[in-house]
């Protein structure tokens, strides 16, 4: 069943355009998901440091809660395992900005805090060298959709 | 104080020298003091569901941030340079697939060290904005202590 669950990821993640605009890939390992943006040039804000766009950090931030928030769902049997997966709709999220993002490539992973029938919160924290020490962080809320 | 037309083109250069704003295909379209406009025109390459063509909320994001470090860069009292301390976003609909999304961004207060912003995007119906945030900022003085 697992390997239906990294099957329908992989078709999720590869039909959604915008992750391929920044070149986000998603890696699994049992309960656990991890985003990870491999450094690009076009991923630069500000030249002068370099550090990455703090926009493409909050990109980041957000892909990585949603695909977390679809890869606990499918396995909890909060999101039907269906192709295409019905995506968790993003309500608000609050970005905290902790230090710049440098020339690198970037980590992800979130922490489902809640999630009900409708609604979802999760925290998710990004880093470069040390897990322990995130560039940024953020919290969310997400719709979940029925099929 | 500075001169406004060197306030427009510091802000200017801003989104310019920032490779990410040109891969999105950002463009300045209006600049005032401590207010921008920025627009994003729709492309296929920042969708974010396949199924309907809607623009990726990260995209949309990332749009926000950029007017609003250019609303404080173009900010009277503007620093040299700035960054972003925190962004909070609601996302209220879905952007209309084909249409330009724009971001109006104001710079409503300023410290010698924060600077405070409010962003709200829309595309063509303007009357139903499709994500707004409010975000604080870094105030980098420059050497002499002084905001420019």
């Amino acid at each position: 069943m697992s390997s239906e669950y990294e099957r329908l990821l992989r078709e999720t993640a590869a039909a959604i355009p915008y992750l391929a605009f920044l070149g986000i890939r998603f890696e699994t390992a049992g309960n656990e998901l991890t985003g990870v943006l491999p450094y690009a040039p076009d991923l630069i804000g500000n030249p002068l440091i370099p550090a990455l766009h703090g926009g493409v950090t909050a990109a980041f931030l957000e892909v990585t809660a949603i695909t977390g928030l679809v890869w606990s769902g499918l396995r909890q049997g909060v999101i039907a395992v269906q192709a295409p997966v019905i995506l968790p709709k993003t309500i608000d999220l609050t970005i905290d900005y902790l230090r710049p993002g440098t020339a690198r490539d970037a980590f992800a992973r979130a922490r489902i805090n809640r999630s009900g029938r409708r609604y979802a919160s999760v925290h998710v924290e990004a880093w470069q060298d040390e897990p322990d020490r995130p560039f940024a962080q953020a919290t969310g809320h997400f719709l979940m959709q029925r099929g | 104080m500075r001169a406004m037309a060197d306030i427009t083109d510091t802000a200017r250069m801003f989104i310019q020298a920032l490779p990410h704003a040109r891969a999105l295909g950002l463009v300045l379209e209006e600049i005032g003091q401590g207010r921008t406009v920025v627009s994003m025109p729709w492309d296929e390459k920042l969708i974010g569901d396949p199924a309907t063509g809607v623009i990726h909320g990260g995209a949309v994001s990332a749009l926000m941030d950029t007017a609003s470090g250019a609303a404080v860069m173009c900010h009277p009292a503007g620093p040299v340079s700035t960054a972003t301390l925190d962004l909070r976003i609601d996302y209220m609909r879905p952007a209309t697939p084909g249409q330009t999304i724009r971001a109006r961004a104001e710079c409503h207060h300023i410290t010698r060290s924060v600077a405070f912003v409010r962003v709200t995007a829309t595309d063509e119906d303007e009357s139903r904005p499709v994500a707004m945030a409010t975000g604080a900022f870094t105030v980098d003085a420059g050497r002499n202590g002084d905001p420019r």
